[in-house]
């Protein structure tokens, strides 16, 4: 008998091959950008500051490589890994496929908060836009925790409750916005809102790897628990898992994650939707490889989404947002479709 | 002495289901619950494996107090096969059974040549053995019914907790796996519709009524003229099964409401 990719052998080569694409994306993205640079400049600037290796290299273009585009990068690969992870968690909590990271209200809840942060001035200028979006991420993510479990729990329960969630706190976004902000400003949100990979730097990546790395040991941890929830909680609780433990344990850490990732680069749709299915579709549904065979796939597709967007319209960046959407759900179609059940 | 119901009280939305139950399960035995629809069967099996838990009375595995045994206690020891399973996942008959060892494996300990072992007994057990590598969704209900068995046999339990095992069955397989069931050297607590197969293959039957006991005893003793008409409200003649000393309804179709 044979399974989709079972033993170590396998699954050790698939992981290696997956890393593999993951570095070279990642160099594709740091050796491609608005001012052109040499590879040979980008490959020295690297083995600078990687292993030290003393190349005489440029101020700037050292500089354009490793504290821009790397750390753009990087941060890149780790969001759309995060964003991956939690969707492949809540899909198998809610056993709904339809479920994503903003489906708890998670991204309508960091907008409220920037848009606080940025046209009221909540926190008075000690609070940055990032920690604002954090914040009123976690305020909707427990709001709508609060009303599932007022409404008696249950995942169609919990996903409604996301709904309602969400739209209360996309309606205040809306509200300030067109109550209180210029057009410059609403110009601003926008962009946020959809999505924005162009101020971030070396800091944000430690923030960005360490919320990652900890997402992705807690849901690995609970790979087997994922996988006794196929058949429901109750089947679940029926194989000696505890199931309102998990729950909450795992809605806490799709939360933190998605809210850091969130209060990094705004609300980047789709990843966390559709990275899973597609992963799915190439190892099955066993979370002890879907999960980080979505974490990885994930972080590859935000790198590429990320380059497109800084080449597809020459002089200008478009909000990576767009592109995931733009390019991803194209190629999520080809993959439903030729994954379609035989009649 | 397996299972130990005593006086346990279960309401849902104000509505009272369980009423005073009482019951014990011998270790070995096949218990039948009977009952019409919403009679309490399905609540009361949810109460044994504490899926829900009794707002008053005890029940007890074993001789432990149920409520103070953690999930995998339960899970390692009591099986549950579900009426109706489902799931959106693409998964393979073998990885629902493999669900099965679920309680029994650690976080990240891979799977062994026992977990096999056991997997492949299971699978042979209801008559899947060459199926493993089907998808679960071209199963029929019959098969998704057996392959829900297998799991539950994998989980290794010392009591399996079925409801309504042969909704979905052909003849053939509502024989089959009651025989299975009844061969199995486990306590095993069934809840049943046909009340000709829970006399057959049931040790004893405990018939519930608006979430009382009405009686509880081997299916001679209690499957008589006076209860069916009290609990069911039908006439019926009843005989001697094929099966040795088992009582076997005859209804009576064409004068339904005349008390005998």
């Amino acid at each position: 008998m044979t399974r989709r990719l079972g033993g170590w052998g396998p699954r050790a080569l698939f992981a290696l091959a997956g890393l593999a694409v993951l570095l070279a994306a990642i160099a594709l993205a740091v050796s491609i950008g608005e001012i052109a640079i040499p590879p040979a400049t980008t490959f020295k600037t690297l083995a600078n500051r990687l292993f030290g290796a003393g190349y005489e290299v440029g101020r700037v273009q050292a500089g354009v490589v490793w504290e821009y585009r790397m750390s753009r990068a990087l941060v890149a690969a780790c969001c759309g890994g995060a964003l991956a992870l939690s969707g492949v968690v809540l899909q198998a909590l809610l056993r709904n496929p339809l479920a994503e990271p903003y489906v708890l209200g998670i991204s309508a809840g960091a907008s409220t908060g920037a848009v606080g942060v940025m046209i009221v001035g909540f926190g008075a200028g000690a609070l940055s836009l990032s920690g604002g979006a954090f914040l009123g991420a976690l305020a909707a993510f427990a709001l709508v925790l609060l009303l599932a479990r007022g409404a008696r729990g249950g995942s169609d329960r919990t996903i409604l409750a996301g709904v309602a969630g969400s739209q209360l706190f996309n309606a205040l976004t809306a509200y300030i916005v067109t109550s209180s902000a210029d057009a410059e400003q609403a110009r601003g949100v926008m962009f946020w809102l959809l999505g924005n990979l162009g101020g971030v730097r070396w800091p944000d990546v430690y923030l960005a790897a360490a919320v990652a790395a900890a997402g992705f040991a807690i849901c690995i941890s609970q790979a087997r628990a994922l996988d006794a929830f196929s058949f429901g909680e109750e089947a679940a609780a029926a194989l000696g898992v505890p199931v309102a433990r998990l729950r909450l344990v795992l809605f806490a850490a799709t939360a933190l994650m998605t809210a850091a990732m969130v209060s990094i680069v705004g609300s980047i749709g789709f990843v966390g939707l559709v990275i899973p299915h597609a992963a799915r579709m190439l190892v099955g549904s066993g979370h002890g490889l879907l999960l980080p065979a979505s974490a990885l796939a994930g972080a590859i597709f935000m790198v590429l989404a990320d380059i497109l967007s800084r080449i597809v319209v020459p002089g200008q960046i478009l909000p990576i947002g767009v592109v995931t959407a733009l390019f991803g759900a194209p190629a999520f179609a080809l993959l439903l479709y030729r994954a379609r059940r035989p009649e | 002495m397996s299972f130990s119901v005593r006086d346990v009280s279960w309401s849902a939305g104000g509505k009272l289901i369980l009423d005073a139950v009482g019951l014990d399960v011998p270790e070995g035995a096949t218990l039948g619950l009977i009952g019409p629809n919403g009679s309490g069967k399905s609540s009361l099996l949810k109460l044994l494996c504490r899926l829900r838990q009794p707002q008053g009375g005890v029940v007890t595995l074993g001789g432990d107090d149920l409520a103070s045994l953690t999930r995998l206690a339960i899970a390692q020891r009591v099986a549950v096969v579900e009426q109706q399973a489902a799931t959106l996942e693409e998964l393979t008959v073998r990885e629902v059974v493999a669900l099965g060892r679920t309680p029994h494996r650690g976080r990240f300990s891979p799977w062994t040549a026992a977990d096999e072992a056991i997997l492949r007994r299971a699978l042979d057990q209801v008559d899947l053995g060459g199926r493993g590598d089907q998808s679960w969704h071209t199963l029929s209900g019959g098969e998704r019914q057996r392959v829900q068995i297998a799991r539950a046999l994998a989980q290794e339990p010392r009591e399996l907790l079925l409801d309504e095992p042969t909704n979905h069955l052909d003849i053939q397989h509502q024989i089959e796996i009651l025989a299975l069931v009844e061969r199995l050297p486990l306590t095993s607590i069934v809840a049943l519709h046909d009340l000709n197969l829970a006399a057959a293959f049931c040790d004893l039957v405990l018939v519930l009524k608006a979430g009382r006991v009405v009686a509880a005893g081997p299916p001679a003793a209690v499957l008589t003229q006076g209860l069916l008409w009290e609990v069911f409200g039908v006439r019926a003649q009843i005989g001697r099964s094929t099966r040795a000393g088992r009582p076997h309804i005859q209804f009576l179709y064409d004068d339904p409401v005349r008390r005998p």
